[in-house]
């Protein structure tokens, strides 16, 4: 891809451990000041189109319809209580979504339970502000994919919390493939036993504003976690996942690739990658990417991989960020075979993302995946 | 009877030092049926003549003429030359990362055609094809060019040649990098598009070695941007016996 800014990095200077800024954690959205885009979280984010969301108080209009196809060894459930443990949230959007919301919605694969097809949770809004919490509770040794779909129009802040029991490995896809008015905010909360693994896939194709937030907190020695997501930002929409992988434990590891497409006017996108390794977590083997392709003029993709490593006792550390328009040589390439420049441009852009479905290796996504991006290009490229 | 014209072209590329020119007025004509090697030593032009044909954005046409049949080949974009019956083999060909070479090949011949081919004869001829250039059929999984050896690249140029069946095939140092066997492959291939007669073949190379498997009927030393010297196959034994420095001053 001819780079327009390209930054690649595969060593890693090690830093002296220093004291992490004291976070907030909560589940009262009044323990937060009101967040601005001088925050450092923020910054990348269009605080004017959050339709209050970072206020933390704008009141529930209406509720999401949640549907949840039945598959044996899962069981879903509903409830009004907001009871058990839970730890606090790191913002006050999320806080404001646990605050304001009326029930919980808890997704339990049985330990030991190998699901033979795809959980799919649909959740479908209908234009209101509403606030969600899903809890997915993978039992020990189980083995599950789940498919969380966002569709329809809302202004919502939903919160996903994915417990994985100690062996169990886990396979949760969030696909936000809202109506155009959509925003759409949530932190994707990953706590990962001994040995226990997880795919976390966010795939955001539609609404105005996504922003999305997954974590990844290993308790135990052995996780693994994957995590993966595809993007694509037309005219005007503004799709954000902010990553954070905090190596507490020894031998664990974590693999990220992100990668978006750009198209039109006021497309932005941002990926901000945040590992840090901790003193304690040797053996630690973390790697992460992310590539952007931008296929018409006046889009923007910010792209922060940040790597913070305690430790020199590691496996292997690193990060790398493209940002890019098409290659001129592989269109001249298509191109020199008979294939239309339109022609030779789907090609290439459904290759750029080819390999990041086979990765997600969730294929009943795949179609509808390639045919939103498609649709959404409008039939121009 | 398909015949490419080529008369007193010049070719210009930009460099930080502003234009330099690189082809000084080319004459070549190819017929249908005919092979014909163009030998020069690095730096002559050889491959930008290659690319100027195909339409390369980065070459721009200062002078002369390029007609297929008659027809304007310079007037046309890219992908026209190509669905006009001009096929370029290149040297370095680009890998297109999660574009298998199946979707890459049945797109291609699907434009060069004018409609898709049925499937079930499509699916023969791709594999008949692979097999006479001893291409592993898995291969057609694979996404094109990558992490493809240099040898399996040029099989697969080749291999696109013998599918789309061009009127004027150019190949650009289709020779380079490929040790004994995948040499005799690759020429095997080659011949068998110009045994059908309906191809004429621009074979750009710099050694002579691929011409003791695919004889040329013409050859044309290149230096400095312009032919100098122009003969039958007994010019190629010459040069290597002799090398180019003998046409240096010509």
């Amino acid at each position: 891809m001819t780079a327009v800014t390209e930054h690649i990095e595969r060593e890693v200077a090690i830093v002296p451990p220093k004291d992490h800024t004291p976070v907030i954690r909560s589940l009262d959205p009044s323990d937060f000041p009101t967040p601005t885009s001088r925050d450092e979280e923020f910054r990348f984010t269009p605080m004017a189109k959050l339709r209050d969301l970072h206020k933390g108080d704008v009141p529930t209009t209406g509720g999401m319809a949640i549907a949840v196809n039945k598959v044996p060894g899962a069981t879903f459930e509903l409830s009004a209580a907001k009871t058990g443990e839970r730890q606090g949230f790191t913002d006050k959007i999320a806080a404001g979504a646990w605050a304001s919301l009326d029930s919980i919605s808890t997704l339990t694969i049985s330990a030991d339970a190998q699901l033979e097809e795809s959980v799919v949770v649909s959740i479908v809004g209908s234009g209101a502000v509403s606030y969600g919490q899903l809890d997915i509770n993978v039992g020990k040794f189980a083995k599950a994919v789940v498919i969380v779909d966002h569709i329809g129009d809302a202004t919502y802040a939903g919160n996903i919390d994915i417990n994985v029991a100690d062996g169990a490995s886990v396979c949760v896809v969030s696909l936000q493939d809202w109506d155009a008015k959509a925003v759409h905010l949530a932190q994707h909360r990953i706590t990962l036993g001994r040995d226990s693994s997880v795919k976390h896939v966010s795939i955001t194709l539609g609404g105005e504003v996504v922003r999305i937030l997954p974590s990844v907190v290993y308790t135990a020695p052995g996780g693994q976690a994957e995590l993966l997501g595809l993007y694509f930002a037309g005219a005007g929409q503004h799709a954000e996942h902010r990553l954070f992988v905090d190596h507490s434990e020894a031998n664990c590891r974590s693999n990220v690739v992100y990668k978006g497409a750009l198209d039109g006017a006021d497309a932005h996108t941002v990926w901000v990658g945040d590992v840090l390794i901790r003193a304690n977590a040797v053996g630690t083997d973390t790697y992460e990417i992310n590539r952007n392709l931008v296929l018409s003029g006046g889009g923007r993709a910010d792209s922060v991989p940040n790597l913070e490593i305690e430790t020199g006792e590691i496996v292997g550390a690193g990060h790398a960020s493209t940002t890019g328009r098409f290659d001129d040589e592989q269109l001249f390439y298509l191109q020199s075979r008979g294939i239309t420049p339109d022609e030779a441009r789907k090609l290439v852009l459904r290759g750029f993302f080819e390999d990041l479905l086979s990765q997600i290796g969730v294929p009943e996504i795949n179609d509808r995946v390639r045919n939103s991006i498609e649709t959404r290009l409008g039939g121009h490229i | 009877m398909s015949v490419i014209e080529i008369k007193g072209l010049t070719v210009q590329v930009t460099t930080e030092d502003g234009p330099k020119d690189i082809l000084r007025g080319v004459d070549l004509t190819v017929k249908a049926g005919e092979v014909h090697a163009l030998m020069g030593p690095n730096g002559s032009g050889k491959s930008t003549l290659a690319y100027a044909i195909a339409g390369h954005p980065k070459y721009s046409i200062t002078g002369g003429s390029v007609t297929l049949d008659g027809q304007d080949v310079l007037a046309m974009s890219v992908d026209e030359r190509a669905r006009a019956g001009l096929f370029l083999a290149m040297q370095y060909p680009v890998e297109v990362p999660g574009v298998s070479i199946s979707n890459f090949l049945r797109t291609s011949i699907t434009a060069i055609r004018g409609e898709a081919p049925n499937l079930r004869h499509w699916i023969k001829e791709l594999k008949e094809s692979m097999a006479g250039l001893q291409i592993d059929p898995q291969f057609a999984e694979r996404n094109v060019n990558e992490g493809f050896s240099g040898g399996e690249r040029k099989r697969t140029e080749i291999l696109q040649m013998e599918l789309i069946n061009p009127r004027i095939a150019v190949l650009d140092e289709t020779d380079s990098g490929l040790d004994v066997d995948a040499l005799r492959v690759v020429s095997e291939g080659i011949n068998r598009v110009c045994a059908k007669g309906e191809t004429g073949v621009l074979l750009i190379t710099h050694f002579t070695r691929i011409l003791k498997y695919v004889k040329p009927d013409f050859v044309h030393v290149f230096y400095d941007g312009r032919i100098v010297r122009e003969g039958g196959s007994e010019l190629a034994d010459d040069i290597e016996a002799n090398g180019y420095a003998q046409f240096v001053t010509a």
